[in-house]
């Protein structure tokens, strides 16, 4: 053809010739399947660009032997340029099935403003919306309180709706189901405070003293701490995790159009049972920390049995061990508040829901933490 | 005919999320015993519209009367009130999954009834047996077919004998005999207890079998440009998106 100019080779599967004046001819042959890989459509571009002046392109077939979305994301990309440099694409001698999916996916133009801007906000509206989050959630975390403390008014007076079937189970759940990890933890940590005990008081000849030691390290916070945590990692992220797939399912929004209140019939049983769980799970951990204390004294240190025992009655009061309770109780609350919150706030996906269970279980764990030293002052303070 | 009792008044609605506004001026009645059904495209705010008006989300602008009760100005009590002579089934059927199909349906009775519990376990046979599910007052949610979930929600949505039945999607994720036969329900459950039904959907086939009014959410308008009677707006569609929507965009 004398009007052709010479064909640039670009990949092996384009070619670029020129017909007349000012019309492009971009000829596709060859295997354009996503398995091959893609050729980029930056030189067919460069070669367009640079060929002015363009008033057409026609794209061609000239032995394309298999085509899939390859091929369409390549002419997408080389149509939509085309028509932002205005143009015109002339497609007829491409395959049948080609230009019919080229025509339905450019049928409904990309919606203004759908798309999501990327990048990174600009300094004071992230700051903005950052404080704007932390005053909902604030606003979130006070309403719920709120709620909580109407909920459990209405509990005393003997008008709030929930089903006992739910709190036995809720009971059991949190109770003796806690025994076995209960029991392991805490019998190991009572070993390592007599063990580390044991060590420095060796030095002095001293080692009677273990008893003092674990007696009251278990008893006056650690039992408490230790069921604590166990607590929040165990049934606090349960909690969340049931709570937060209720939210999911729309079963909140199913209470509340029913009028029936939602902190009533799932946060008040899960409160109840830790309640009256967590005391005794603390008693209970203390009493296995003793014993872990009592395996290292008599065992390791080769204590009289009722010697150690002697001790460690006689390093006990009544106080230490209702301080140890009043912490355990306090736990329970913080941690059944602090999952259920959690779970209340989930949002509607299943990944929200893992999120709920972990954002439960440190919420608790910090919770613990500086309710135990808060109490820790308040016991300095009042000299107990 | 009697005089058409209103039974919700809408006026001048905004929603939105947000600084966000989905619809606006959004003004329209439901009337006693209507079939009333909220249609349009996906995105416009079908399901939002039904939470403004059961009270799971407030409005951003305008007034929903329930009868000639301000509804969100009303007090808490109040609402809850008005609440309790609703029934709603959600598009995914929200049944309490940790408790039994009887349990979910004597729940509500429990609550707002004084029956003892022989009565309650007889009213819940009823409710099962109405939606075709006698005989599986034991099965937990999950035990059953996404239908039966479906019918299972409605017997406890129907457990008060409520003044209004909301319906979001009924028929999604059903088979068109299982969605022909909820239709079937729902008029039946219209003929039988004069209750007033609204629904949110787009399955054509629903609208024009049971609606008797509607209103239509148009998303580019961010408003309503049509409502009355469904088969009605089709003879004399008032205009090309309404026509678009109720013949498929069919030419």
């Amino acid at each position: 053809m004398s009007t052709r100019e010479q064909s640039v080779p670009l990949d092996s599967r384009i070619r670029i010739d020129r017909y007349g004046g000012d019309t492009l001819a971009i000829r596709l042959s060859g295997d354009w399947k996503l398995d091959q890989g893609l050729p980029s459509t930056a030189p067919v571009i460069r070669e367009i660009e640079s060929r002015q002046p363009v008033r057409g392109v026609i794209l061609e077939d000239v032995g394309i032997r298999g085509w899939d979305s390859g091929l369409l994301t390549f002419l997408i990309k080389v149509v939509d340029f085309c028509s932002t440099a205005g143009i015109p694409v002339t497609a007829d001698a491409l395959p049948e099935g080609v230009r019919r999916l080229l025509a339905l996916a450019r049928a409904v133009p990309a919606r203004a403003g759908a798309r999501k801007e990327s990048g990174r906000e600009p300094f004071l509206p992230r700051v903005g919306s950052q404080a704007l989050s932390v005053w909902r959630s604030t606003r979130e975390t006070v309403d719920f309180l709120g709620e909580t403390a109407i909920a459990f008014a209405r509990l005393l007076r003997g008008k709030a709706t929930f089903r006992r079937s739910d709190l036995s189970l809720l009971l059991q759940e949190c109770g003796s189901k806690a025994l076995p990890i209960v029991s392991l933890i805490s019998l190991l940590v009572g070993l390592i405070l007599g063990f580390v005990g044991a060590i420095q008081l060796r030095m002095f000849g001293a080692e009677v003293f273990v008893a003092d030691i674990v007696a009251i390290a278990m008893v006056r916070v650690m039992g408490a701490i230790m069921t604590g945590i166990i607590m929040a990692g165990r049934t606090g992220a349960a909690f969340a995790a049931q709570i937060g797939t209720m939210q999911v399912n729309e079963e909140i929004d199913a209470l509340k159009t029913m009028g029936i209140s939602p902190v009533e019939f799932l946060v008040l049983p899960r409160l109840i049972a830790l309640i009256i769980m967590m005391p005794l799970l603390c008693a209970y951990a203390d009493l296995m920390g003793i014993l872990g204390g009592f395996v290292v004294g008599v065992g390791m240190l080769g204590i009289n049995p009722v010697e150690y025992l002697h001790r460690t009655q006689e390093a006990l009061t009544l106080t230490t061990f209702w301080i140890g309770l009043f912490h355990s109780l306090v736990f329970g609350v913080l941690v059944a508040l602090a999952s259920c919150l959690r779970g209340m706030q989930c949002g509607r996906s299943a990944s929200d829901v893992g999120a709920a269970a972990t954002r439960a279980v440190v919420t608790s764990i910090v919770a613990i933490i500086v309710a135990t030293a808060i109490i820790t002052f308040l016991c300095e303070v009042l000299g107990l | 005919m009697s005089m058409p009792e209103p039974v919700i008044t809408v006026r001048d609605l905004e929603m939105g999320y947000g600084s966000f506004v989905l619809m606006r001026d959004l003004t329209f009645t439901v009337n006693r015993g209507d079939v009333f059904i909220i249609m349009g495209g996906s995105g416009c705010g079908k399901s939002t519209l039904l939470k403004i008006l059961v009270g799971l989300k407030q409005p951003s602008r305008g007034q929903v009367f329930h009868g000639d009760v301000n509804f969100w100005d009303a007090d808490v009590e109040v609402r809850e009130s008005i609440q309790r002579r609703f029934g709603m089934l959600y598009q995914s059927g929200a049944l309490w999954s940790s408790m039994t199909l009887a349990e979910n349906i004597a729940l509500p009775l429990e609550q707002y009834t004084k029956l003892g519990t022989g009565q309650i376990r007889e009213v819940v046979a009823l409710k099962l047996a109405l939606v075709g599910l006698a005989g599986f007052e034991d099965f937990y949610p999950s035990e059953i077919s996404g239908g039966m979930k479906k019918r299972a929600a409605l017997a406890r949505a129907m457990a008060l004998d409520p003044d209004i039945l909301f319906f979001d999607e009924p028929s999604a994720g059903l088979d068109p005999v299982s969605a022909r036969l909820l239709d079937d329900l729902i008029l039946e459950l219209r003929a039988s207890l004069n209750t007033t039904i609204v629904i949110v959907t787009h399955e054509l086939a629903s609208i024009f079998a049971i609606g008797n009014n509607s209103v239509f959410l148009d998303v580019e308008a961010r408003t309503m440009t049509a409502s009355g009677d469904p088969n009605k707006l089709l003879a004399a569609p008032p205009n090309p998106n309404v026509h678009k929507f109720l013949t498929r965009g069919e030419k």
